[in-house]
């Protein structure tokens, strides 16, 4: 088993797929370095936690975004989708009065059965994954809009509600680390997506179906049901963002929400998923949405007008990948 | 000997095509048996309908002597029906293990993966196969012939007594052909019944046992092996007899000399290389796979970038940085995968062929004249004989043959004189081989200058005026060819490594 030249032809590809995230940890550090240099408020407490309750939306949204990819499909509708479930949540809620617990269900599970559709879309109808869910995403921000009445929705009648986002579980037991519910959040979902794709059928069929998707078939997989549970999954995840958004804003904003999925595309993109299928991690998402965090929040502290944080990001998106050729480039030669 | 399988009168239609025709096969226990046609005879589509992919629409099939529906590729492996497709049907990046259990994997109630578990049965499967094989292994990482060995174990990992391979040997080398036969032989030893499609006459005749042909979807008959001529085999298999042809070689001591390669230098694989080439002349590259026939074809062309050598065309020496530079000193390369790199699939015939010679058409507006390019595309359907309803036809709609031949009026048109050919008949069937031979041959007496890079040895001693042998990277000697060189003297000079290494002379 441990015969020389078979771990030589193992550890090849492994090493590759983790240098890919070694990179982006390796940007994280540089970046972190960088601002700390050149702003003394950056590295305080106060802005850590600021960044990472900033990252935590579009973090959620990235995991499951992270699903869908390594699938070999895109999801364009999880940043409405996310509006969608905040707005439910704001009926179930508000209008209709219903305990939190119930508004915290009615969310994840619409996020769910709105994943469920985009998924039978994609694998009972054979429409491509980037119009289905470009037409989803078009449907949920007109929903939120009409279901809402173009006006917010506030939680003012659930003052537990923020608490989901802006509480601190972690603070109450430990007074020096006030962490935000928000954050742990994200952490604890990646924890446990994490181990769902490396360690369970689900994750497995994730990137067998990006891999090649035909062999799973004729291998005996109703590829079609796994595929829709991974898009229904990936909108449940989408209904965790919605609740995040809303607790943090104490509203559900119906006009919020498009623009999202492309910043959570992103921050897969940079955290090495090939858009292609079958490679990926949520460890690579969590950093590069960090990545993303880390740029806007340091570009601000540096008083950078916003129209150029964009044009960083565009920046930085194009130059991820382009060394993730590079290196495969070398790697192939 | 009992019968595994018995498929009688099996009909299949698909939107006008009668795909097979009452078409009959049988299989027995602990016998190879090979099924052969040419391309669009029916064999994949009768194996694909034996493994569950098509629902025939008559006919009867009996596997171990009772009737069965097999109603998808699940049903077929409760049967103990495995299949091997020639394209691998197999996920890059997943292990080995996970490859071979993919939708059976060991789990727990919750859908909780077992990897120990997993990766235990797949070391089990190799060591009954007495294949080494890292489970854990990426099959990304793997050679095309280990990742054939994956799929041999999948099959085998559902007690199947009945495994169909589809072209096994496609990409395989002499020495990974003979690991595979080897372990053939032992499932064949263990009662396991094979069923072997492929193109390769001498393949057929050392592996098999009966070889059943079938044409135009329809069951030609079924022979022994041993004592059929391959003849009697392809005339069964063409519905005529194809006459035994040498190549004639002519004579060139006068002819101008149109490539001229020193010193040739990339990497491993192309390790200073040199010859000459002559107009009229067909030189043939054999070698192993992986002995960088391709790799100097791709050097020479410049898709890749040499670290040294001198490169003259007629005579003069060229700087060739890039593709482009080698179109316009007139070489041009047909690489072996047509449809990645030769053609655009869902155009017609007329935008291929006019692919490479646009700036010709076209004025300076850039505006195509899309009938000059019509006239030219019919002659060019007439001249080389491509078979089509007109040049209007999309290239994927036509057989390989006719695709390849579209590939050559592109680079015709082009006014390519030196053509490298890689695998110029690869996927393509036996009748249409010996027409791309007979085109090949006319280019070269009409003065084009020909490499033909080619696995087989027989068509490299078929086409060849002269040819070169490469092994590990260098050039180990030329032959002359004809009917005097013998495939031995050939794979001696491709297995000259060992002489290369001691630096002994080859």
């Amino acid at each position: 088993m441990t015969d020389a030249t078979q771990s030589a032809a193992i550890a090849k590809p492994k090493a590759a797929g983790a240098q890919q995230k070694f990179l982006a940890f390796a940007s994280l550090i540089v970046l972190l370095i960088f601002f700390s240099l050149a702003s003394p408020n950056f590295l305080q407490t106060s802005n850590i936690l600021a960044i990472l309750q900033a990252t935590s939306v579009n973090g959620v949204l990235a995991i499951a975004a992270t699903l869908v990819i390594i699938t070999g499909g895109i999801d364009l509708s999880v940043g409405t989708l996310m509006t969608f479930t905040a707005v439910i949540a704001g009926v179930v809620l508000t209008y209709m009065g219903l305990p939190l617990p119930l508004g915290i269900l009615a969310a994840i599970g619409a996020g769910a059965g709105c994943g469920f559709i985009s998924g039978s879309l994609v694998a009972r109808m054979k429409i491509p994954p980037f119009i289905a869910t470009l037409g989803m995403m078009l449907i949920l921000k007109g929903l939120s809009l009409v279901i809402s009445g173009t006006k917010p929705i506030y939680f003012n009648d659930t003052p537990s509600f923020p608490l989901i986002s802006t509480g601190s579980l972690i603070g109450s037991v430990f007074p020096a680390m006030p962490v935000p519910n928000g954050v742990l959040i994200l952490f604890v979902l990646a924890l446990f997506i994490g181990w769902i794709l490396s360690k369970t059928v689900l994750g497995r069929y994730c990137y067998a179906l990006g891999s090649n998707e035909e062999a799973v078939r004729l291998s005996g997989v109703n590829t079609d049901a796994w595929k829709i549970a991974i898009y229904a999954l990936a909108g449940g995840i989408c209904g965790i963002a919605g609740l995040l958004i809303a607790s943090r804003l104490n509203s559900a904003q119906p006009a919020l929400g498009l623009g999202y999925e492309l910043d959570a595309i992103a921050a897969v993109v940079i955290g090495g998923t090939s858009l292609a299928g079958g490679r990926g991690s949520v460890l690579g998402t969590i950093i590069g949405a960090l990545i993303m965090g880390v740029l806007l929040n340091g570009l601000r502290i540096m008083s950078v007008a916003q129209e150029w944080q964009t044009v960083v990001t565009g920046l930085i998106i194009i130059a991820a990948v382009y060394a993730d050729m590079l290196r495969r480039r070398k790697a192939a030669s | 000997m009992t019968d595994l399988v018995t498929m009688t009168a099996i009909d299949k239609h698909f939107p006008g095509v009668h795909a097979l025709k009452r078409a009959q096969f049988d299989l027995r226990s602990g016998e190879v048996h090979a099924l052969m046609g040419e391309n669009g005879a029916g064999k994949s589509t009768m194996m694909k309908v034996l493994s569950g992919i098509y629902a025939p629409d008559g006919g009867t099939l009996r596997v171990n002597g009772a009737e069965v529906k097999i109603t998808g590729p699940r049903a077929a492996q409760a049967l103990g029906i495995g299949i091997i497709h020639q394209e691998l049907a197999l996920m890059p990046d997943l292990t080995v293990a996970q490859n071979i259990f993919i939708g059976r994997e060991p789990r727990n109630a919750w859908g909780v993966l077992n990897e120990a578990k997993l990766n235990a049965a797949a070391s089990a499967l190799f060591a009954e196969m007495r294949v080494e094989m890292d489970p854990t292994a990426e099959v990304r990482g793997l050679t095309i012939a280990r990742q054939q060995m994956v799929e041999i174990a999948k099959a085998l990992s559902f007690q199947s007594r009945i495994l169909i391979m589809d072209e096994p040997t496609a990409a395989l080398n002499e020495a990974e052909t003979n690991e595979l036969f080897s372990i053939i032989r032992r499932l064949r030893g263990d009662g396991v019944g094979v069923v072997y499609i492929s193109h390769k006459m001498d393949e057929i005749m050392r592996i098999s046992d009966r070889v059943t042909v079938m044409r135009d979807g329809a069951y030609v008959g079924t022979v022994q092996s041993e004592g059929t001529p391959i003849e009697t085999i392809i005339s069964m298999m063409v519905g005529r007899a194809l006459d035994q042809v040498h190549v004639e070689i002519p004579d060139l001591s006068a002819a101008e000399v149109a490539l001229d390669v020193r010193g040739l230098t990339r990497g491993r694989m192309v390790r200073d290389v040199s010859f000459s080439l002559k107009k009229g002349e067909i030189l043939g590259f054999a070698g192993l796979m992986g002995a960088g026939r391709t790799e100097v074809a791709r050097a020479i062309f410049g898709a890749d970038p040499r670290e040294s050598g001198e490169i003259a065309v007629h005579g003069k020496p060229v700087q060739i940085a890039s593709p482009r530079d080698a179109v316009n000193a007139g070489i041009c390369y047909l690489s072996e995968d047509r449809k990645h790199f030769g053609l655009a699939l869902g155009l017609d015939l007329r935008a291929n062929v006019g692919m490479a010679s646009l700036s010709r058409f076209s004025d300076s507006l850039g505006r195509v004249d899309d009938a000059a390019l019509g006239r030219v595309a019919q002659d060019y359907i007439a001249s080389l004989a491509i078979r089509t309803p007109s040049d209007r036809q999309e290239v994927r709609l036509l057989s390989g043959g006719n695709q390849q031949k579209v590939v050559i009026a592109k680079w015709l048109l082009r006014n390519c004189d030196v053509l490298i050919f890689d695998e110029p008949t690869r996927g393509i069937d036996v009748g249409a081989k010996a027409e791309i031979y007979r085109l090949l041959q006319s280019l070269a007496a009409q003065g084009k200058a020909i490499i033909v890079i080619s696995s087989e040895l027989p068509e490299v001693l078929r086409l060849s005026h002269r040819i070169a042998v490469m092994c590990e990277g260098r050039l180990t000697g030329f032959l002359p060819g004809g009917p005097q060189t013998t495939q031995e003297q050939i794979m001696r000079l491709a297995t000259a490594r060992d002489a290369l290494n001691k630096g002994e002379a080859a």
